[in-house]
C-alpha cells in the first residue's frame, strides 16, 4: 500500500521546482527548478495510471486481475522527450547569455526594461 | 479515399513536411530553402482555406487519426473516445486560415530580411514548426495532443526569438520567454493529468460531457485559465511579451502575433467548451473581463513611453489583446440568460473574433512595416528616423493603413470590430466600454506619434541614401494589406459567414461535444 505518499512527492517535487524558478538568481539553477517541475508532472502522470496490485496492461500478458494504466505511461514518454528539448535548449541559452553578459546572475542581465 | 475528408490532417502534414525537408533541402542551396518557404507556407493557408470552406457549407469536421471512429467499443457495451482526434469547427477554422494567411505573408517577407544572416535552413525548419504548433493547437480535439502542439509552437519560438544570438539583448529575451512559457506549459500538462485523473479521458469533448466542477476540475481549470492567459500576454502576466515581440526578427514578430492567439484560442475553448457551466460562467467571464481591462489600459500606458520602435508595437499588441478577452468575457458574462445572449452576448463574441482577424492582419503589417524600415535605415530607434516617406513611399502608405486600422478610424477594419465590442460591453456597463473609448483614442495618438517622428518631418542627412525594400518584401506587406482591405470593405459578408459562425460555435457547447460523443458514446 502506498496511499497518497506518492502524490505527497509530486507536491513536495513541485514547490521545490518552483521556488528555485522564482527564488533563486543564478540562471543554472533556474533552468534546474524547471528540470525538477517537469519531473514531478512525469511522476504525476505515472502516478494517476498505477493500481495498486496491477498487472502489466499488454493484451497478450492480461490477467483478469486489475491492470496498471497504459495511457499515462505514454504521456509521460512524450513529456519526458519535450522536457528533454526544452532543457537542451535552455541549457544552450544560458551558455550564451553566460558568453554575452560574463555572468550568470539574473539582476545582472538586465538590458531590456521598461 | 477524398482528399477533402484529410484536409485536416494535410493542414499539419504540410508545415511539418516542412520543417523536416529544409534542413536536407539546405544541403543543396541556399535558393532552394528560399523557395521552399513561401511555396509550401502557401499551400498551407490554401489548405486553411479549403477546410474552412468545407465547415462553412457541411458543419464541423471531425477526423480520427489512424482510424476510422473516435472511440473503442467494448464488448460489455462500454465506449470512450480514446483515439486523437481533430476537431474543426467555425471557430478553429477561422483561426487556422488567419494564421496560416499571415504565417504566408511572413514567410513571402523573410526570404529578403534574412538573407543578410546565414543559417536560413533552420530558420525556415523553426518557422514551419512555429507554423504547425500554431495550426495544430487550433484542430485538436484532444488536451494531451494540445499541450504537445503548445510545447512544439514554444521550443519553436524560443529558438526564433534568440535567433539573432549574437545580440544579448536577443538572448535575454529568449532565456525570459522560454523560462515563462515552459512554466506555463507545464500548468497545461498538470492541468491534463488532474482532467485524466478525474475522468479517464483526454478527448476535449468527452472531458467537456463529464465535467463536474469537484475539487480537481476546479484546480485543473485555474491551471489551464492562468497558463493560457500567460502564453496569451495577458496584464499581469505579460512581461515577457514586449522583451520576446521587440528581439525576435520582424517577420517571427509578425507571426507570434498569431501564435499568441492560438493560446487566446485555448482560453476561449477552456472558459466556454470545458468550463462553461452556468455555476462558474460569471466567474469566468468576470475574470476574462478584469484581464480585459487591465491588459487594454496598462497596454496602451506602457506603449506610450516606448522609443523603440517594435517594442511599442509589442505594448501595443498587449492591450489589443485586451478587447479581445473583453469581448468574450462580456459574452460569457451574458451567456447566462438565454435573452441577454441573444441581445448583446452573440454580438459581444462576434465583435472579439472579428478583432482577433482584424488584429492577426494590422498587426502582422505593422511588426512587418517595422522590420522594412529596420531593413533599409538599420535603426529601431524612433528618435534616429525622420523623413522617410520620401523614400520609402510604398511602406509608408502601408504602414499608415495599419496604424489606421489599429486606432480604430471609421472605414478600416479595427473600427467595426471594436464598435461592435463597444456596443455590447456598454449593454454590461458603460464602464467597459469608456475604458475601451480611452485605450483607442491613446493608441491613436502613439501611432500618430510614430508617423510623424519616422516618416514625415525634414529628411535626416544620414539616411538618404534610404531605399524602398525588396520586392518580395512588399509582396508579403501587401498580402495583409490587401486582406484589412478586404475586412475593411465587406463588414457585413465576413460577419455573416466566417465571424457569426465562430462566435455560435464558441458559444455552443453542447454542439461541441456532440461532435464527438453524439452517435452512441
Amino acid at each position: 500500500m502506498t496511499g497518497s505518499m506518492p502524490y505527497v512527492a509530486v507536491a513536495v517535487l513541485f514547490l521545490c521546482g518552483l521556488y528555485m524558478v522564482l527564488f533563486e538568481h543564478n540562471l543554472f539553477k533556474i533552468a534546474l527548478g524547471i528540470t525538477v517541475m517537469e519531473a514531478s508532472a512525469n511522476l504525476f502522470l505515472v502516478v494517476l495510471g498505477y493500481r495498486s496490485g496491477g498487472g502489466i496492461p499488454v493484451y497478450t500478458l492480461a490477467s483478469r486481475e486489475a491492470m496498471v494504466l497504459p495511457t499515462p505511461q505514454a504521456l509521460t514518454l512524450t513529456a519526458i522527450v519535450i522536457g528533454l528539448a526544452t532543457t537542451a535548449l535552455l541549457l544552450s541559452l544560458v551558455v550564451w547569455a553566460y558568453r554575452h553578459y560574463g555572468t550568470l546572475d539574473i539582476q545582472q542581465i538586465r538590458r531590456l526594461r521598461g | 479515399m477524398r482528399l477533402d475528408e484529410h484536409l485536416p490532417a494535410l493542414l499539419l502534414a504540410l508545415p511539418l513536411l516542412g520543417a523536416f525537408s529544409a534542413p536536407l533541402v539546405g544541403k543543396g542551396s541556399r535558393r532552394w530553402v528560399e523557395l521552399l518557404l513561401p511555396v509550401l507556407s502557401g499551400l498551407t493557408f490554401a489548405v486553411a482555406a479549403a477546410l474552412l470552406h468545407r465547415v462553412s457549407v457541411g458543419g464541423t469536421q471531425l477526423y480520427v487519426m489512424g482510424a476510422e471512429r473516435a472511440g473503442l467499443a467494448l464488448p460489455s457495451g462500454m465506449s470512450l473516445p480514446i483515439r486523437i482526434v481533430l476537431e474543426v469547427d467555425a471557430l478553429s477554422a477561422l483561426m487556422a486560415a488567419s494564421g496560416s494567411l499571415v504565417a504566408f505573408a511572413c514567410a513571402l517577407f523573410a526570404v529578403p530580411y534574412m538573407r543578410r544572416f546565414s543559417g536560413f535552413d533552420k530558420f525556415a525548419s523553426l518557422y514551419f514548426l512555429l507554423v504547425a504548433g500554431m495550426l495544430g493547437m487550433e484542430v485538436t480535439g484532444d488536451l494531451f495532443n494540445f499541450f504537445v502542439f503548445l510545447e512544439i509552437a514554444s521550443v519553436a519560438s524560443y529558438g526564433l526569438v534568440a535567433f539573432w544570438r549574437d545580440r544579448p539583448e536577443a538572448i535575454e529575451a529568449g532565456l525570459k520567454y522560454t523560462v515563462v512559457s515552459t512554466v506555463a506549459a507545464l500548468m497545461v500538462l498538470f492541468a491534463a493529468g488532474f482532467l485524466y485523473g478525474n475522468h479517464g479521458v483526454l478527448n476535449m469533448a468527452a472531458i467537456a460531457s463529464r465535467v463536474d466542477l469537484g475539487v480537481a476540475d476546479k484546480v485543473a481549470m485555474a491551471l489551464l485559465f492562468g497558463s493560457l492567459a500567460m502564453k496569451a500576454g495577458a496584464v499581469p502576466m505579460h512581461m515577457w511579451l514586449p522583451d520576446a515581440y521587440g528581439e525576435a526578427p520582424s517577420c517571427v514578430s509578425a507571426l507570434l502575433v498569431s501564435v499568441s492567439q492560438a493560446s487566446l484560442y485555448g482560453l476561449f475553448r477552456t472558459s466556454f467548451s470545458l468550463f462553461g457551466l452556468p455555476r462558474v460562467a460569471p466567474l469566468l467571464g468576470w475574470g476574462l473581463v478584469v484581464l480585459g481591462l487591465l491588459s487594454m489600459f496598462v497596454g496602451v500606458t506602457m506603449a506610450i513611453v516606448q522609443k523603440e520602435i517594435k517594442r511599442l508595437m509589442a505594448y501595443h499588441a498587449i492591450s489589443q489583446t485586451g478587447y479581445m478577452l473583453l469581448g468574450v468575457g462580456v459574452g460569457l458574462v451574458a451567456s447566462l440568460s438565454p435573452a441577454r445572449m441573444e441581445s448583446f452576448g452573440l454580438v459581444a463574441i462576434g465583435g472579439a473574433l472579428y478583432h482577433v482577424i482584424n488584429h492577426a492582419m494590422y498587426k502582422g503589417l505593422l511588426f512587418l512595416t517595422a522590420g522594412a524600415v529596420y531593413y533599409s535605415a538599420g535603426t529601431r530607434m524612433l528618435d534616429q528616423m525622420g523623413g522617410l516617406a520620401r523614400n520609402m513611399p510604398k511602406t509608408a502608405s502601408l504602414f499608415a493603413l495599419a496604424a489606421a486600422a489599429i486606432a480604430g478610424l471609421p472605414p478600416v477594419n479595427g473600427f467595426t470590430s471594436k464598435l461592435l465590442i463597444y456596443q455590447s460591453s456598454y449593454a454590461l456597463s458603460p464602464f467597459l466600454a469608456a475604458v475601451g473609448m480611452i485605450t483607442s483614442v491613446l493608441t491613436l495618438a502613439s501611432f500618430v506619434k510614430i508617423f510623424q517622428s519616422a516618416f514625415l518631418g525634414p529628411a535626416l542627412p544620414e539616411l538618404s541614401e534610404v531605399r524602398e525594400v525588396p520586392a518580395p518584401m512588399l509582396a508579403g506587406m501587401a498580402l495583409l494589406a490587401l486582406a484589412i482591405a478586404g475586412l475593411s470593405l465587406l463588414p457585413g459578408p465576413v460577419l455573416e459567414h466566417m465571424v457569426m459562425p465562430a462566435a455560435r460555435a464558441l458559444a455552443d457547447r453542447g454542439a461541441y461535444i456532440a461532435a464527438v460523443m453524439g452517435g452512441g458514446m
